[in-house]
């Protein structure tokens, strides 16, 4: 039994397959392709909303109207036609409160995604909000949460339900002007996850929002917020995956975090949308921005990206230090491999005294992948004794891929501390038949040194990412060397 | 349990071993001596599987087995460990990551369970006492910031770790101060078992002060034109090996002590 386990393990190490191509077969309702104030208005009705927040989406979309794509990220990007789109896409029979338990192939999809919906079957703590195309199906955990003041619950719950918190957060952090693709989520956003954590409470399981995208010709455009009230805690974990498609689907979506005073916010994602297959064909666009806010002294946020998925990669999730003595960290691997994009990076922006932060980020390129970091570090006048630290590195397997680097200072304080650190290494055949000669199979060897160069990372994950995270740095270089 | 016959094989054509003779049989200790470019880290790198050397003919038999045939990882958990001439570093891996990943592939081909983490710990600490290494070196990455001496001595170590059938030491002594030869040398010694073999290859006979070899043969321009006792070695390092390359000339059957 032990050594069966052991084999399925290896198994799955080694065949490389994108897992989570699969496609569940289940009655969604779709609204017609296009985009116009119409179909907003009809997200809109469908999801029963009020007026505010309608008219937030109609200036969004106005402004939207008004802005071109951004050309400055170091990638190619074919033409989007967002009148190809479908903005909306629900399973029909998803699961109720009132009604109860889940629909069958909802369930099954999540169990082969290896995400249990029945609170029973999760052993770990791990709270779920199950995002299918653009709505929430079930949210585990919440009753137990709900004991401790934690709301954790659909963005659309919440803007029925707490209406007067969503007001007083949404787009405080990623206003709708922010950018191209923040305007255009702003105007179409279907649903994603909210959790507020109430004063002094230390969240005692992880949240975690887990997306999947399963209609065809859908985009996804979900938004989260999060709210860490005065000397709270939580941390939230992200995963994502999408069926094999050959055509692109757009994934663009916001995240915003809001740390009060002594609070910290630790964001875990492990990105796993669909690469598209290796000569390049299909894949998701994934196109996000994410931005926190350390309102109070002493708040904390910190980001952690396993990034293996996307055709195309553009995200920086970045930390406002605005509260004195706040800090924000950034933790980073992106892995491009066959023909894979990446630009990714992240903001710290020093507002607060003795503001600090850490950026480490870790790119591996194979294959023909291009992966790019880019970073901006910005001190403000008044930030008196800012310190930064930034180590940028890059692995290169193979000879036709690329690594970039696009640091950005910008420092108007002179006490400021600002350290840049980067390197550039590649797996060699003699570490690969080194390993060989010591009984190690090249594919096990590139994990191996894959794991050991992004370790530093995959250590800040919790524990029920980081072994999946491990195994996901493995299959997604398969294929790479030899 | 080696049996190379006729081995040929070149590197961008040009040819390096010019078909190689060489039986290896167990509780043996084989020294492969000549001088520079002789093609004895060729040999090892062929008998190893690293295939920048065309084989062109010849064949070679390990156990009755084709080796040459077998991909690097197989030979190596069927029991062939290259000691390498130049280790290599591989940051952010570390040597019990390495080593115990290593440890339980070999156990897994011989249909063992992995070790458990405090097995697998103890089994180290253990080789490492028997090895004489500095246990500072285990909690590195692979040869990270490694001395040229602490490389070869954890070359010694891996061995210790991995219990080969045959070791293939290549200019293990290169570059290594006399104590750490010794370490070396007696690491060797305490791993030597009757149904084990080692061929060690060097360029200098001092390493064979220490590992008394059964065999040694003298390897010049791809082909070994000698081979005898260990007495061999004192002579090669007393008359040079321009001696062996004037035997050579005068054909290396009839060659005789005095000759040259």
């Amino acid at each position: 039994m032990q050594e069966n386990n052991g084999n399925d393990i290896i198994k799955e190490v080694t065949s490389g397959e994108y897992k989570y191509g699969f496609y569940t077969d289940i009655e969604t309702d779709k609204i017609p392709k296009g985009l116009n104030e119409d179909v907003i208005r009809l997200i809109s009705s469908r999801k029963g909303e009020p007026e505010w927040l309608l008219d937030f989406r109609l200036k969004a979309y106005r402004h939207w109207l008004t802005m071109k794509m951004p050309r400055w990220p170091n990638l190619k990007i074919p033409a989007i036609d967002y009148q190809d789109i479908i903005y909306f896409a629900a399973p029909k029979s998803r699961t109720t409160e009132e009604k109860g338990g889940i629909d069958p192939e909802l369930k099954k999809t999540f169990d082969r995604l290896g995400i249990p919906l029945e609170e029973q079957k999760i052993l770990s703590g791990v709270a779920v909000d199950a995002v299918m195309d653009s709505v929430s199906v079930k949210t585990t955990f919440r009753e137990t949460l709900a004991e401790l003041g934690i709301i954790f619950c659909s963005f659309s719950e919440a803007v029925r339900e707490y209406p007067d918190l969503v007001k007083k957060y949404m787009a405080t952090v990623v206003p709708y002007t922010d950018n191209f693709f923040a305007a255009l989520n702003s105007a179409v956003f279907s649903d994603g996850s909210f959790c507020y954590i109430p004063k002094g409470v230390k969240c005692p399981m992880e949240l975690s929002t887990y997306f999947r995208i399963n209609s065809a010709n859908t985009g996804q455009f979900e938004r989260t917020l999060i709210v860490a009230d005065e000397e709270s805690y939580v941390s939230y974990m992200e995963g994502c995956t999408a069926p094999m498609r050959d055509e692109n689907q757009l994934h663009a979506a916001i995240v915003e975090i809001i740390a009060e005073k002594n609070a910290e916010v630790k964001y875990s994602t492990v990105q796993n949308w669909y690469p598209g297959d290796s000569e390049g064909k299909g894949g998701i666009f994934n196109f996000v921005t994410k931005r926190g806010i350390c309102r109070g002294d002493n708040s904390k946020i910190s980001w952690t990206q396993v990034e293996t998925g996307s055709a195309i990669t553009w995200k920086y999730p970045s930390c406002i230090l605005k509260g004195d003595n706040s800090s924000g960290e950034f933790y980073s691997v992106a892995v491009t491999n066959h023909y894979q994009q990446a630009d990714t990076g992240t903001k710290m922006i020093h507002i607060g005294k003795n503001t600090r932060s850490r950026i480490v980020s870790k790119g591996i390129s194979a294959g023909m992948g291009q992966n790019s970091y880019r970073g901006l570090v910005k001190v403000l006048k008044n930030a008196d004794n800012a310190r930064n630290f930034s180590q940028c590195d890059s692995l290169l397997l193979g000879d036709k891929c690329g690594a970039h680097t696009f640091p950005y200072l910008e420092v108007d304080n002179p006490n400021a501390v600002v350290e840049h650190e980067a390197t550039t290494s590649r797996i060699g055949e003699d570490q690969i038949f080194y390993c060989n000669q010591r009984g190690i199979s090249t594919e096990d060897a590139v994990g191996l040194i894959v794991n050991g160069y992004a370790k530093e990372i995959i250590n800040q994950l919790p524990m029920e990412f980081a072994v999946e995270a491990q195994k996901l740095l493995q299959i997604s270089l398969e294929g790479s060397v030899g | 349990m080696l049996v190379i016959r006729n081995l040929r094989a070149s590197i961008e054509g040009r040819e390096i071993l010019k078909g190689i003779n060489l039986e290896v049989k167990e509780g043996e200790i084989h020294a492969i001596m000549g001088p520079n470019g002789s093609g004895k880290s060729t040999l090892a790198s062929i008998l190893a599987g690293r295939d920048f050397a065309d084989v062109t003919e010849g064949t070679v038999k390990y156990y009755g087995k084709d080796l040459l045939s077998m991909a690097p990882e197989e030979r190596s958990r069927e029991g062939i460990f290259l000691g390498f001439q130049y280790p290599i570093e591989i940051p952010g891996v570390s040597m019990v990551n390495f080593l115990k990943t290593a440890v339980n592939e070999h156990r897994k081909h011989k249909g063992l369970e992995p070790l458990s983490a405090s097995d697998f710990l103890k089994m180290m600490r253990e080789k490492k006492e028997l090895v004489e290494i500095d246990s500072k070196l285990a909690n590195r990455s692979v040869n990270e910031g490694f001395s040229g001496g602490e490389k070869k001595k954890n070359e010694i170590f891996q061995m210790a770790m991995l219990e080969p059938k045959l070791a293939i030491l290549d200019e293990t002594d290169s570059g290594l101060d006399i104590d750490a030869l010794k370490i070396v040398a007696n690491g060797v010694n305490r791993l030597r078992k009757p149904d084990n073999a080692t061929i060690v290859i060097t360029h200098y006979q001092r390493l064979l002060d220490y590992i008394i070899p059964d065999h040694v043969h003298v390897l010049y321009d791809g082909r070994i034109v000698r081979s005898a006792g260990k007495e061999l070695a004192l002579e090669l390092e007393k008359k040079g090996y321009e001696w062996i390359k004037t035997g050579e000339e005068n054909s290396v059957q009839t060659w005789k002590p005095g000759m040259s």
